[in-house]
């Protein structure tokens, strides 16, 4: 068996200035050895340890998807030592990355239903690897309706802005973009996530499943209108974020109760949560 | 089960000869201090057979307290530059001598950490792959061993290869694998024991439980609710004296937490994998400053609810604790595991 702790080598082969104030920079990366990348097949949702010798090792969400290939993709935010290495680097430099890690939004049962996505600021990496997932032509068949609220503060803080005008002008997919406050040219929504998804997400049934990233202030004010909505715990998905070193389930920090969030999550339905301390 | 007897006189001279195949590592004390570990033996060295459970537990043999995983160059001339490569270590055989039959078994909890259907830690693995146990019997139990409450026992064979029971003039020794055979040989050791030695240890065994008072009961744990013991009101009450030095954590066989940091010097450089501590703020601090074990009480609750509750919930095979009372020692402020649990066994949610 090989060495879990051991990354691949890969090679920054794009990097994107990913919002307007800087402080998010998509990265994309191409394996050094091609059979790796074999080794990395991923499943929407899941997430690696990103690798800077010397630096350290941060999880960081997959923001490609399974069906893009030749390249790993994560958008980063500038938060401490290692992303801010990280937002200094350059095209070509060679670094590591570790994984996949973690489980995912659980395609198998979501198929046939219908998804509703709620996003906001940042926390939408993994959205778009889903939503890129759904949209593939080979797996738009197996999924019914699908809506998206994604929120951000500004126009220029909203994530991957050509992909999110092009599904606008989709008809099997409904977007409902928003930002906080009006600004010139917006002809979307206007208003925090929580009240818009009130107004335009669908309402909840057995066939209806919700999945919702976002800063832990959106998250508390979307459960109670998806509540609402009619969508039961168990049909609520949500994906945690808790600081994490191995990412395989060994180092023992990342925990809530007896569940490892590298490994046993981090994706988990509400109903689970709430069986567990809220320890994130 | 074959038992070898080795004569007081020839112990040394079995060791020197075993020393041809195995690196040896026993329990050796600090001079003039109270302290002690187990550590390599070198040449001439003999393991301190009288030490009791060492200040610290044997768990460094195979996880030490810090070690390096992964090597790196930063030197942008060499053709490696930035490729994380496997540190390369010596697994050869070793034989540890005189390890006490509870920390053998702490082993066997801790190895479900760290070989697991997803992932195999390779560097506890192969550490641990690497030994053959060479158990010894506690005949005259101290005051603080539970350690027959959490399914081992002064003389427990579950972790060991052999077991030794020390007699007046002789070492019994009680082959319980091929590798502890293959040891015995090594050391040159094939005398077997005459009729009557199974009674013999059998007794002693006896004796020796039967000198052990202290214990630790968590028959009801299994069946009550996580969320329950998790909001009960008796936390704030066993964290009170807690200053979160971190020491329970570090002497316990048992405990296993890791942190992995890069250190380079120059342009080399290694990732290592070094013990943590849940008593620790930083160990779950998130970037954001956000702390989902910010206190005091969180963390403790953390350590007695890993250990006694979250780990029998996840692998359904009793406590990760083998009653070695290290913790109750070396705790400055007197916080013990066994009332603890016993706070936990009989907590009844208010209805
Ligand atoms: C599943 C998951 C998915 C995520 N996805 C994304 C994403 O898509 N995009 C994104 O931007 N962020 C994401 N994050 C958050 C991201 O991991 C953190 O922002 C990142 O770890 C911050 O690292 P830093 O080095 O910049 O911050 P710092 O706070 O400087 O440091 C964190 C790292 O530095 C070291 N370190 C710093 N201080 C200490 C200390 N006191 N003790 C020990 N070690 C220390 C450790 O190696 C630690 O991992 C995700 C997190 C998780 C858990
Ligand atoms: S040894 Fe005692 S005081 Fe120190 S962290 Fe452990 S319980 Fe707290
Ligand atoms: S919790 Fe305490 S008594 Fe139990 S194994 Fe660890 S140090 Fe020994
Ligand atoms: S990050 Fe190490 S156990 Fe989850």
């Amino acid at each position: 068996m090989e060495n879990p702790y051991l990354p691949y080598p890969v090679r920054i082969d794009d990097i994107q200035i990913a919002t307007e104030d800087k402080s998010l920079k998509t990265f994309k990366f191409v394996f050094l050895n091609e059979e790796d990348e074999e080794n990395f097949s991923y499943n929407a949702g899941q997430f690696a340890e990103v690798s800077i010798p010397g630096k350290g090792e941060i999880p960081i969400g997959i923001a490609s998807s399974p069906v893009e290939k030749g390249f790993v993709m994560f958008t980063v935010f500038r938060a401490g030592a290692v992303t801010s290495h990280l937002h200094n680097m350059k095209v070509g430099d060679v670094m590591g990355i570790r994984g996949p890690l973690g489980n995912w939004y659980p395609w198998e049962m979501l198929e046939g239903k219908n998804i509703l996505i709620v996003g906001g600021g940042f926390a939408f990496t993994t959205l778009r690897s889903s939503i890129i997932y759904m949209l593939d032509p080979a797996n738009r068949s197996k999924f019914g309706n699908i809506d998206v609220v994604y929120g951000a503060r500004t126009p220029g803080m909203l994530l991957y802005k050509d992909e999110l005008v092009e599904w606008e002008k989709r008809d099997d997919i409904n977007m409902h973009l928003t930002i906080d406050s009006p600004a010139e040219g917006w002809d979307y929504n206007v208003g925090f996530t929580p009240p818009v998804t009130e107004l335009k997400a669908p309402k909840g049934d057995a066939d209806t499943f919700a999945i919702v990233c976002g800063p832990p202030i959106m998250i508390k004010f979307t459960l109670p209108v998806l509540e609402k909505l009619g969508y039961s715990h168990d049909h609520i998905i949500m994906s945690l974020e808790n600081r994490m070193k191995c990412g395989i389930g060994m180092c023992g920090r990342c925990n809530i109760g007896k569940e490892l969030v590298c490994k046993d999550g981090p994706v988990f339905t509400l109903a689970e949560l709430n069986k567990t301390p809220k320890e994130y | 089960m074959k038992v070898i007897k080795i004569d007081k006189k020839d112990w040394a001279g079995g060791l020197e000869r075993s020393r041809n195949t195995y690196k040896l590592i026993g329990p050796v004390k600090e001079k003039d201090k109270d302290i002690s570990s187990f550590k390599p033996l070198g040449k001439d060295m003999l393991p301190d057979l009288d030490v009791m459970a060492t200040s610290v537990s044997p768990k460094s043999i195979v996880f030490p307290q810090e070690e390096v995983m992964l090597t790196y160059t930063t030197d942008e001339s060499k053709e490696d530059c930035n490729l994380f490569k496997s540190h390369d270590k010596d697994y050869s055989p070793r034989a540890v001598i005189g390890i006490r039959p509870f920390d053998a078994a702490a082993f066997l909890l801790v190895k479900k950490n760290f070989d697991t259907p997803d992932y195999r830690d390779p560097y506890w693995c192969d550490a641990y792959e690497a030994c053959t146990f060479i158990g010894l019997a506690i005949n005259n139990p101290d005051s603080l061993d539970f350690s027959p409450s959490t399914k081992t026992g002064p003389f427990d064979t579950s972790g060991l290869d052999v077991l030794l029971v020390e007699t007046e003039d002789s070492y019994l020794a009680q082959v319980v694998t091929e590798k502890g055979e293959a040891y015995l040989n090594a050391a040159g050791w094939e005398n077997e024991a005459g009729n009557g030695v199974d009674k013999q240890i059998g007794d002693m065994k006896k004796a020796a439980e039967t000198k052990i008072t202290s214990s630790i009961s968590y028959d009801k744990i299994k069946s009550k609710e996580i969320l329950d013991l998790y909001n009960a009101d008796f936390w704030d009450q066993a964290s009170f004296a807690c200053i979160n030095c971190g020491t329970c954590t570090y002497v316990c066989p048992t405990c296993w937490c890791f942190d992995i940091q890069d250190e380079t010097r120059g342009k080399k450089g290694i990732r290592t994998k070094a013990w943590d501590s849940c008593m620790f703020p930083l160990f779950t601090i998130h970037t954001t400053g956000h702390n989902p074990r910010g206190t005091k009480l969180q963390r403790v609750r953390q350590r007695f609810m890993h250990k006694l509750k979250y780990f029998m919930d996840k692998y359904d095979d009793g406590i990760m604790c083998v009653g070695c009372g290290r913790c109750i020692r070396s705790c400055p402020v007197n916080i013990d595991i066994r009332s603890i649990c016993e706070t936990m066994n009989n907590y009844e949610p208010a209805k």
